[in-house]
């Protein structure tokens, strides 16, 4: 059975979106992020695709593509021990309780 | 280039079938299929290295191969003169006869 990205040939009835969308302020940012952790040597291109090809199949389809970027850039600084979960999910609640 | 490549264009392929654990760019829908080389594409650190923390080395040659449509998908509905081309690297090919 094929991992969840490996779908060349898989059925389906659903068209292909062929359009262009305007992206979002914060999937411009996954995207930096991204290139500048590149730029300073610290994760590479093979290893995210490792990452996303890794994300749970429920997962890998309920996420839009830059989640996918960040789901798999936390994975990858987490298994490089830049970063914690703890961590990340504390910044996160700081985040939340800032908002309101 | 360091690393000599095995195949000439116009060699006959067949691609290697497996998932390894690890990660790996040749396509599910594309193994066990024989195809042409078109094209030494170049050589390449080892994707499946690097998406491990590897250095890639020692590089891997790609090819550019093509294959029938008809040859890959059971019930292709295009012209039977629709190819395919899929790179591939070297460990994933072995030779196919004429």
């Amino acid at each position: 059975m094929p991992k969840v990205h490996d779908r060349g040939g898989w059925p389906t009835d659903e068209p292909i979106e062929r359009g262009e969308h305007e992206l979002a302020d914060w999937e411009r940012r996954v995207d930096s992020l991204h290139m500048v952790l590149g730029e300073k040597g610290v994760r590479s291109t093979d290893e995210m695709r490792r990452a996303i090809e890794n994300l749970e199949p429920c997962v890998y389809e309920s996420l839009s593509y830059y989640e996918r970027w960040t789901a798999a850039l936390e994975y990858l600084m987490i298994e490089k021990g830049i970063l914690t979960a703890e961590e990340i999910d504390r910044k996160m609640a700081d985040l939340a309780s800032a908002s309101h | 280039m360091a690393q000599s490549a095995k195949y000439r264009t116009g060699d006959r392929v067949r691609v290697r079938v497996g998932a390894p654990p690890h990660h790996f760019r040749t396509p599910s829908y594309i193994q066990g299929k024989t195809g042409q080389v078109v094209a030494l594409c170049g050589v390449f650190p080892n994707p499946e290295s690097l998406a491990h923390g590897g250095s890639g080395v020692p590089r891997q040659p790609l090819y550019r191969v093509e294959f029938f449509q008809t040859q890959v998908w059971g019930r292709y509905r295009g012209t039977q003169w629709d190819k395919i081309l899929v790179d591939i690297y070297e460990y994933w090919l072995d030779p196919a006869e004429a």
